[in-house]
């Protein structure tokens, strides 16, 4: 086949490697533009991070990681899950506070906590996933809606039945069985690398496997592909968009978990938000190809991680790293488009140039 | 013959429709006047909380303009939210250094930008739509943090999340009327006093900039469906293809669409960070570019109805702001309006949508009457499920540009 052929591969990451260049650019055009120094900011963030942010960048990886496959797997359907913010917040939410109210002890609790989380995603992001079969409402606006809803319902729960402390509101702190240490790759005081991190790695192989070695895989991205023709071949469309919607909001409801086991221990002012959207950010970058995306989620956890180090060696704010990671975005589907345009126009080439070849042999 | 008979049909459906409209108006007022005196919640159509109401108004309905301009030409413009982060900074930098007004043109130009962005990715690349607007969304975000924070904490009143005490545009009172309306408002009579009241509210002490956004109502909706130029543009969005073979200049159309919508949601933004409040804070827009683009779903793609949509969740948005009696007092109004809309379903011979909402409104009664107040929370999320009913009851009448978010290449028309 010719998933090999060099010329092939080369043309894959031309485009990523476009967009980095180009985010790099406008990076340092808008540090400069502000009357910073750019070499500043460069040499600061391409410094070999301290191990205690290298723990930090491989947890935010994971996370960031189980997003993006989240993101994948409505994309490589034709749907565009924008409601993975709320789906992760409405999931830990409840997986939280079913862990903290410790029915069960131990392992079994993180195991049942597990479950919860990815049916509580499941099912909020089902809502979409039904309205958009029986009422042909579109998964963008339902689940944008369904985002602020769950976010109000979250604050509306936490307020009226979490434990007050001080300002803040939390679930039930989990008991010490439930909680899961990690692997501390360097000393203690640099922190653990979170047990269930792992599931990022499930996740990945799990996503790799449904599309490539399964029926069910197949179905998806000929429905994803092309609707018309998955319903010529049997798959039935509203069936296959409801599976995914859901199946996307389970992988959805797990990606705090890590978080929560391993150091939060509850959900409160630890909770992290905005990691549906950088998954979503992801998946396109790494064209939701498993490997792809890993390579995605290590760039945005790097860049997020690694920007804390700005504020003592640099006057650059952190916050640049969202311009920089945006542009990335933006720059890639862009150059994405335009590479297909220009192979398709090779391609297009080619096979004129074949056609005449042989009519002129036939002449 | 036959052509006169045609029009003056189609007259009469218009004399129809503009009279129900009234009448509902009327109803309306009516409705909402009888439930304040039931539940003794003057608040409910006060002065003050129709002043809010416009004030929380006029953000989305910023964004909803913007929405309807991309949507027309037919580019979904998800990015309304950014643009709209990027038009608060605007203001705040421009304010603080010229005044108001030029910043809100400040406002527009940061806006235009990521319209600008948008329309490069979409249009000239062909990127999809929603793709290019949530990375629109994250640089928004980014930039104005950053802006902000690079160039704000040296500014008198500014820190690295905000700037305070900017000067807002001027109010506006008219003098006889202003006193009149707060006269008869101030008696709470039947229907009389509601009317008041909002007539009180426009005149006394309004933002200027709130005028502004209820007459880019009127202008857009003159520009869109009364000028040639606008038939080209809808035509954009309708059939690219056929506009083009008639010699319209598809890309050009839809650059300046985009341009216009990314401008709207940046004065939105704008307004935020000048009326709203007295000054810029990060995070400020809180997803009322996202709202805009619920209200302009929810009026169907037309500016009459994204007006009605804005106004609704405007409403309630400020609700929040104020006391939870009135809260409750609008649970009855919900339900009165759910059952009259059941109602009307029912003569229609809509069995099962009338059962539907019928119960709805049941359920709703049962809550106005067995509860005594409203959680704020339950107020915040109102326009979200209120979108969500609305299309889920509503998705086949909404009628969108037929070829919205679609991308289109130049001649491709053949």
């Amino acid at each position: 086949m010719t998933s090999f052929n060099p010329k092939t591969i080369g043309l894959a990451l031309l485009a990523p490697a476009i967009a980095i260049i180009l985010s790099i650019l406008v990076t340092t055009a808008v540090i400069a533009a502000v009357g910073s120094s750019p070499g500043e900011f460069w040499s600061t963030m391409f410094e070999m991070p301290k191990p205690r942010l290298r723990v930090d960048i491989v947890n935010q990886t994971a996370m960031i990681y189980i997003a993006a496959v989240a993101a994948a797997i409505g994309f490589r359907m034709g749907l565009f899950n924008i409601g993975l913010e709320g789906q992760y917040t409405i999931a830990s939410f409840a997986a939280a506070s079913f862990a903290g109210a410790a029915y069960l002890g131990g392992f079994a609790n993180v195991a049942a906590s597990i479950i919860v989380a990815m049916v509580v995603g499941a099912a909020w992001s089902g809502i979409a996933g039904i309205l958009k079969t029986t009422r042909g409402v579109s998964e963008v606006i339902s689940t944008i809606m369904l985002n602020a809803i769950a976010v109000t319902l979250v604050g509306y729960f936490l307020n009226n039945y979490g434990v007050k402390e001080g300002n803040t509101v939390h679930t039930k702190n989990l008991e010490p069985g439930s909680t899961l240490g990690g692997f501390a790759p360097f000393e203690d005081r640099d922190g653990e690398i979170w047990a269930l991190s792992i599931i990022a790695v499930l996740v990945g192989v799990g996503f790799w496997v449904l599309l490539n070695k399964t029926r069910f895989g197949y179905d998806l991205r000929a429905s994803g592909q092309s609707e018309s023709a998955a319903l010529a071949s049997g798959i039935n469309p509203k069936r296959m968009i409801l599976v995914s919607m859901m199946l996307s909001g389970a992988v959805a409801g797990l990606i705090w978990l890590p978080a929560l086991f391993g150091g939060a221990r509850n959900y409160g002012t630890s909770f992290q938000v905005g990691l549906g959207f950088l998954g979503i950010a992801v998946a396109l970058l790494g064209r939701n190809r498993p490997l792809g995306m890993l390579f995605g989620a290590l760039l945005f956890a790097f860049l997020s991680v690694k920007s804390n180090d700005l504020t003592f060696s640099t006057d650059v704010s952190p916050s640049i790293v969202q311009i920089t990671q945006g542009v990335a975005v933006l720059a890639v589907v862009v150059t994405y488009e335009v590479v297909r345009r220009w192979r398709t126009r090779l391609e297009q080439r080619a096979v004129s140039r074949e056609l005449a070849e042989a009519r002129e042999a036939t002449a | 013959m036959s052509t006169a008979t045609a029009t003056s049909t189609k007259r009469t459906i218009v004399e129809r429709l503009t009279k129900s409209w009234l009448y509902i108006g009327l109803i309306g007022i009516g409705v909402v006047s009888f439930v304040r005196i039931v539940t003794d919640t003057d608040d409910l159509t006060g002065a003050g909380t129709i002043r809010a109401a416009i004030i929380a108004t006029c953000p989305i309905l910023a964004a909803a303009l913007g929405g309807l301009w991309a949507e027309r030409a037919g580019v979904v413009n998800i990015g309304l939210e950014g643009q709209m982060i990027l038009g608060t900074w605007g203001a705040a930098f421009f304010t603080y250094h010229y005044g108001p007004w030029v910043g809100i043109i400040g406002a527009a130009i940061l806006g235009l930008v990521g319209g600008l962005l948008h329309a490069i990715a979409t249009v000239t690349f062909g990127v999809d739509h929603i793709v290019s607007g949530v990375a629109i969304n994250l640089i928004g975000a980014g930039a104005a943090t950053y802006l902000a924070e690079a160039v704000f904490p040296d500014y008198e009143g500014g820190g690295p999340r905000q700037l305070n005490g900017l000067e807002a545009p001027t109010q506006i009172t008219i003098p006889g009327v202003s006193d009149l309306a707060k006269d008869v408002a101030d008696r709470h009579w039947f229907f009389v006093s509601d009317v008041a009241s909002f007539i009180q509210a426009l005149t006394t002490n309004i933002s200027s900039l709130s005028l502004v956004m209820f007459a880019l109502v009127v202008v857009s909706a003159v520009v869109l469906w009364r000028t040639s130029f606008g038939l080209r543009l809808r035509s954009c969005g309708e059939n690219p293809q056929a506009a083009e073979t008639l010699g319209v200049n598809v890309y050009l159309y839809k650059y300046i669409a985009v341009l216009i919508s990314g401008a709207l949601a940046g004065i939105g933004g704008g307004f935020l960070a000048l009326v709203s409040s007295s000054g810029f804070s990060t995070g400020q827009t809180g997803g009322r570019g996202y709202i805009g683009l619920a209200a302009m779903i929810f009026g169907n793609w037309r500016p009459g109805g994204l007006l009605a949509g804005a106004l609704t969740f405007g409403y309630t948005d400020s609700l929040r702001l104020r006391d939870t009696q009135s809260v409750h007092a609008l649970l009855l109004l919900v339900a009165l309006g759910l059952l009259a809309f059941a109602a009307f379903r029912a003569v229609r011979k809509q069995v099962r949508g009338a059962l539907v909402v019928a119960v709805i409104g049941v359920v709703v009664m049962v809550w106005f009457l067995a509860t005594d107040s409203v959680p704020r929370e339950f107020t915040v999320m109102t326009p979200y499920i209120t979108t969500l009913f609305v299309l889920a009851l509503g998705a086949q009448r909404l009628r969108m540009p037929a070829a919205d978010g679609k991308s289109y290449r130049r001649g491709s028309a053949g």
